[in-house]
C-alpha cells in the first residue's frame, strides 16, 4: 500500500515536467514578442533588446529553460509585466477564496448529490427517482451566473439575509466566511450536484442487481445499510472519478462565481491578466492548475485502491 | 426449541408464485407442497424455468418486489408462516431460522468487504456480541468450515480467496447462528470438480453436526446422489414427483423423470474404433507464457498456462481435453485458434505450422479452425441476425450474400433448426437453440478443426444430451477433428476417442478414453475421478443399460 502511494507520488514528477515543458513552449512559441508588448507601442529597437536581455529571452532556448526550472523550483513564478509585484506572491493571494469556495463546494455537492443519487437509485422508477432526476437535468441546464443573480436577488437584495458581494477569510472572521460563502457554493455547486447525482444513481443502480446485495439481504440485513454499507462502497470507484473531474471543472465554474460574487480569487486574476497580456502571471496560473489537476488525479489514484481492494497498480 | 422441534422445519403447502402478465407462463410456481424434517437434506432437482431458485427466494422473502408475488399457500418455517411475516420479522428469520448459500461465490461475496467482515455482519445484525467477540465467533466458525490459517485469512477479501475457499466462507456465513434451515442453491456448479466434491461433504458434515435441515437446489444428478435423503423433482413450476433418493434415481416413475436420469451422461465410456485418418492438427511443445507488466519499482509475475503441450488430433476424431479452471485447456484451444498468440511451439494444421504466422498470412487459414464457445448467450451479438452471424464468416472468405444464405438455410436445417429463424435475433432462441446456431456457424466456415470450449457445460442435461448428439453427428458428416474442452469427466467419457488431462499447464496424461477411464495411471487423474459426484448412481446406471 505505501509502496503504492511512494510510487504514484513518484510518477508525478516526470508528468509535472512533461507539462512545465509543453508550458514553457507554449509562451515561446506563440506569436508576439513579450519584449514588444512591455516596451509599448513607441519603444525603439535598443529599448526593447534591452528589455529582452533583461528577460532572459536573449538566452539560447534550453538555458531560458533550465533558468525557468530553477526559478520555479525556488518557488519564483517572475514577475509580473503589469503589477511589477512577484508572480508567486499575487497567486498566493488570490489562492485562499478560491480553494475555500472549491472546498465549500465539493463538501456541500457530495453531501447533497450522493444520498440523492443512492435514494433514486433505490427507489428506481417510481416518482421520487424522477423528480430527483428532473432537478438534476436543471441543474445542468441553468446556466451559472442565472442561478447567481437569481440568488443576489432573492436572499440578498429581497430578504437582505445575506451580503451580496465579497470575501472573508474564515481564519480572521468565521461568521463573515460562512454569510458570504453560501449563496457563491449553492451557485458553483449545482451543476456539480447534477452531475454527481446522475453517476452515483446509475452507479449505485447497476451495484444493487448484483449478487452480494442479495447475499446482503439474505442476511437480514437492513435497506439502509443494504444501501450505503454494501451498494454504495461498490459504486464507489466512478463516483470518486466525476468528483474527482469535477474538482477540475470548478476551477473553471469558479472564474464565473468569483466575477457574479465579486470575490477575489484566482478566478478573477485569469480573467485580468488575459486581459492585459500578463505573461508571467498567465503563464503561472497555468502552471499553479496544471499541477492542481495532476494533484488531484494522483489522489483520485489513491482513493481507488482504499475504495477497492481489488484494484492494486 | 421445544416449541419448534413439534413443527417440520420447513412445510410449505400450496404455494403458487405469480409470473408478470406478460411472459408466456402465468406462474413460475404452482401448487407446490414440500416438506423438511431436521437433520434432512431435500435435493430440489430441474432444468431452468423449472422454478426451484423461485422457491427458495419465496421461502427467504426475497422475491423481485412487483415482478413475483406469492399468491397462494403457506410456507411455514418450525411453523411460523413467512408469507405473513412483517418484513422486520422476515429480517429477524433470516439468518438466524434460515440461511442461503448461493451457486456463485465469485459474485455472492461483497469485493470491498475483508470475509471476516462479512461474516461478522451475521453477529452484528442479531446478536449484541462485542467486536472482539464477534471476531472470536467467526475464527472459531471458520475453523469448523476447514479454512486454513484463519488467523490471517479473517482479514482477507474475497478476491484473494480460492472459490472453493469463498464457498466455505459462505457456508460459515451462513450458518454461524446456527439457522434450522440452510438452502443452498447449485452452491457447487460454478466449482470445479474436486473442490465440489469437499464443499458437499462440508455441507453434510455440518448439517449432520448441527441437524439443519437443507434444502439443496441442483440440476446435477451425481451431486443429488451423493448427498440427498429425498428429492423433488420440478419441471416448468410444477412438482413431478417426489420421494426418497433411491426411489428417485433407481425407479422414477414418471416419464420426465425418466428422462432426465436417461440425459445423465455415464461415467462409463462406450466402446469406440480407434480413428485412422490424416492427422489434421498437432503441435509440438506448445507454450504460453503470460507476464505480469509490474513496470515502476515492480517484479514481474510470469505464469505458465500452458507449458510443452504436445498432441495430435486426426480428421474424424474427437479428443477431449479434462482438467480444472487454470489447467490451461482454454490458453491451449485459444493458442491453436490463434486467439491468443502462443509464446513457443509449433501448431501445424494440415502439416503447415501457423504458430508465429502474421496476421495476413493466417488470414487464409482462420477458417480451417472455428470454436464455438462456452456461453450461447454471450457469444452471438444481440443485434445482429442469426442469419447475418451466419454468412459473415463465408463473406469473408469469398462467397457471395446468395450463395452464403443458401449455405446458412442447409446448416440451419443440419443442427435441427427453421431456416427460417435466420431472420431472427438471437434473444428470441433459448439457449440449447443458440448453442445449435453457434454450431451452424462454425460450420459454414467449413472447417477442418472444431474447437468446443466448454460448449454444452451452460446447457440443461436434456439439453446437452442433445446437442452432444448433434457434435457427434457433424464430426462424423464432415470428418472434422473435434477438440473437445470440458470439466465434465461424464460428458467426455461419452463423446471423446481420446481424453487428455492437463494441469496448471502441463498434460499429465493422454490416451483412449476407455483405457483411461478403466485404469489412470495419474495422481491427478485418478484425484479427478475420485471427485467425480455420483459414482453408487453410475454403477446403477450402466447396470440399468
Amino acid at each position: 500500500m505505501w509502496l503504492f502511494i511512494l510510487r504514484r507520488v513518484a510518477s508525478t514528477v516526470p508528468v509535472m515536467l512533461i507539462v512545465a515543458v509543453v508550458i514553457f513552449a507554449m509562451l515561446r512559441l506563440t506569436p508576439g514578442d513579450p519584449a514588444v508588448v512591455i516596451a509599448g507601442d513607441q519603444a525603439t529597437a535598443e529599448q526593447i533588446t534591452r528589455i529582452r536581455a533583461s528577460l532572459g529571452l536573449d538566452l539560447p532556448i534550453h538555458e531560458q529553460f533550465i533558468t525557468w526550472i530553477v526559478h520555479i523550483l525556488h518557488g519564483d513564478l517572475g514577475t509580473s509585466i503589469f503589477t511589477n509585484m512577484p508572480v508567486s506572491t499575487l497567486i498566493g493571494q488570490r489562492l485562499e477564496p478560491t480553494l475555500m469556495l472549491t472546498l465549500t463546494t465539493v463538501i456541500f455537492s457530495v453531501s447533497v448529490a450522493v444520498p440523492l443519487g443512492v435514494w433514486a437509485a433505490w427507489r428506481a422508477g417510481s416518482w421520487t427517482d424522477r423528480l430527483i432526476m428532473m432537478f438534476s437535468v436543471l441543474g445542468f441546464s441553468f446556466p451559472v451566473f442565472v442561478l447567481g443573480y437569481l440568488l443576489i436577488y432573492q436572499f440578498g437584495l429581497t430578504l437582505k439575509w445575506l451580503p451580496t458581494q465579497g470575501y472573508k477569510s474564515p481564519f480572521t472572521d468565521p461568521l463573515g466566511f460562512a454569510s458570504t460563502i453560501v449563496m457563491p457554493t449553492i451557485t458553483l455547486g449545482m451543476i456539480y450536484i447534477a452531475l454527481v447525482t446522475r453517476i452515483t444513481r446509475a452507479s449505485v443502480l447497476e451495484v444493487l442487481g448484483e449478487d452480494y446485495i442479495r447475499t446482503a439481504r439474505a442476511k437480514g440485513q437492513i435497506e439502509r445499510k443494504v444501501l450505503f454499507r454494501h451498494a454504495l462502497k461498490n459504486a464507489a470507484v466512478p463516483i470518486a472519478t466525476i468528483i474527482g473531474i469535477g474538482i477540475a471543472l470548478l476551477i473553471g465554474g469558479a472564474v464565473v462565481t468569483e466575477t457574479v460574487f465579486n470575490i477575489p480569487g484566482l478566478g478573477r486574476l485569469v480573467v485580468d491578466a488575459i486581459l492585459r497580456r500578463d505573461y508571467p502571471i498567465i503563464q503561472g496560473l497555468i502552471l499553479v492548475f496544471s499541477f492542481t489537476y495532476i494533484i488531484i488525479n494522483m489522489l483520485i489514484d489513491i482513493a481507488y485502491t482504499m475504495l477497492d481492494p481489488r484494484i492494486r497498480y | 426449541m421445544t416449541e419448534a422441534s413439534t413443527h417440520p422445519v420447513l412445510d410449505i403447502r400450496h404455494l403458487s408464485v405469480a409470473l408478470p402478465g406478460t411472459g408466456d407462463r402465468t406462474h413460475a410456481v404452482i401448487d407446490l407442497s414440500l416438506t423438511i424434517q431436521p437433520g434432512e437434506i431435500v435435493c430440489v432437482v430441474g432444468e431452468s424455468g423449472s422454478g426451484k431458485s423461485v422457491t427458495a427466494q419465496a421461502i427467504m422473502g426475497l422475491l423481485p418486489k412487483g415482478q413475483l408475488v406469492a399468491e397462494r399457500g403457506t410456507i411455514a418455517l418450525q411453523g411460523e408462516d413467512v408469507l405473513q411475516a412483517s418484513p422486520d420479522r422476515l429480517r429477524e428469520l433470516r439468518g438466524t431460522r434460515m440461511a442461503m448459500i448461493f451457486q456463485e461465490p465469485m459474485t455472492a461475496l461483497n469485493p470491498v468487504l475483508t470475509v471476516g467482515d462479512q461474516i461478522a455482519e451475521m453477529l452484528a445484525i442479531h446478536t449484541d456480541l462485542s467486536s472482539s467477540e464477534q471476531r472470536e465467533r467467526v475464527l472459531e466458525m471458520m475453523r469448523a468450515v476447514h479454512l486454513p490459517d484463519v488467523e490471517r485469512m479473517i482479514d482477507c477479501y474475497p478476491h484473494q480467496l480460492s472459490g472453493g475457499q469463498r464457498q466455505r466462507i459462505m457456508i460459515a456465513q451462513a450458518l454461524i447462528l446456527d439457522p434450522a434451515l440452510l438452502i443452498a442453491d447449485e452452491p457447487t456448479t460454478a466449482l470445479d470438480v474436486t473442490t465440489q466434491a469437499q464443499i458437499l461433504k462440508l455441507i453434510k458434515e455440518m448439517q449432520e453436526r448441527r441437524g439443519t435441515g437443507v434444502l439443496f437446489i441442483t440440476h446435477d444428478f451425481g451431486v443429488v446422489a451423493d448427498i440427498a435423503d429425498r428429492v423433488v423433482v420440478m419441471q416448468h413450476g410444477n412438482l413431478v414427483e417426489s420421494g426418497t433418493r433411491d426411489e428417485v434415481l433407481l425407479a422414477p416413475k414418471m416419464p420426465y423423470t425418466q428422462m432426465l436420469i436417461a440425459s445423465v451422461p455415464s461415467l462409463v465410456p462406450p466402446h469406440r474404433e480407434p480413428v485412422s485418418g490424416p492427422v489434421a492438427l498437432q503441435t509440438v511443445n506448445l507454450g504460453k507464457t503470460y507476464q505480469g507488466t509490474g513496470g515502476f519499482l515492480d517484479k514481474q509475475r510470469i505464469v505458465k498456462a500452458a507449458d510443452a503441450v504436445n498432441f495430435s488430433l486426426r480428421r474424424g476424431e474427437t479428443l477431449g481435453v479434462v482438467g480444472e479452471s487454470g489447467s490451461g485447456k482454454s490458453t491451449v484451444a485459444r493458442c491453436i485458434a490463434r486467439l491468443i498468440d502462443p509464446s513457443e511451439g509449433q501448431i501445424l494444421l494440415d502439416g503447415l505450422d501457423i504458430a508465429h504466422l502474421p496476421e495476413k498470412m493466417l488470414r487464409p487459414h482462420r477458417r480451417h479452425v472455428q470454436v464455438i464457445f462456452q456461453d450461447p448467450f454471450r457469444s452471438l451479438n444481440p443485434r445482429r441476425t442469426v442469419g447475418q452471424s451466419i454468412i459473415e464468416g463465408p463473406m469473408n472468405f469469398g462467397l457471395s450474400e446468395h450463395e452464403a444464405i443458401l449455405r446458412a438455410r442447409d446448416l440451419m436445417g443440419l443442427v435441427g433448426l427453421s431456416p427460417d429463424a435466420l431472420s431472427r435475433f438471437p434473444h428470441q432462441f433459448s439457449g440449447g437453440q443458440r448453442q445449435r446456431i453457434s454450431i451452424a456457424r462454425a460450420l459454414a466456415m467449413q472447417p477442418h478443426v472444431l474447437i468446443a470450449d466448454e460448449a454444452v457445460s451452460a446447457l440443461d442435461v436434456s439439453v446437452q444430451a442433445q446437442v452432444l448428439a448433434l457434435l457427434d453427428d457433424v464430426r462424423k458428416r464432415f470428418d472434422l477433428a473435434l477438440l473437445f474442452i470440458t470439466h465434465d469427466l461424464r460428458v467426455a467419457a461419452q463423446i471423446c476417442d481420446r481424453i487428455m488431462v492437463m494441469q496448471k499447464g502441463k498434460v499429465v496424461e493422454e490416451g483412449p478414453t476407455r483405457t483411461l477411464f478403466a485404469n489412470p495411471q495419474h495422481a491427478y487423474t485418478k484425484a479427478l475421478f475420485d471427485a467425480a459426484p455420483g459414482h453408487d448412481f453410475s454403477s446403477q446406471q450402466s447396470k440399468q443399460t
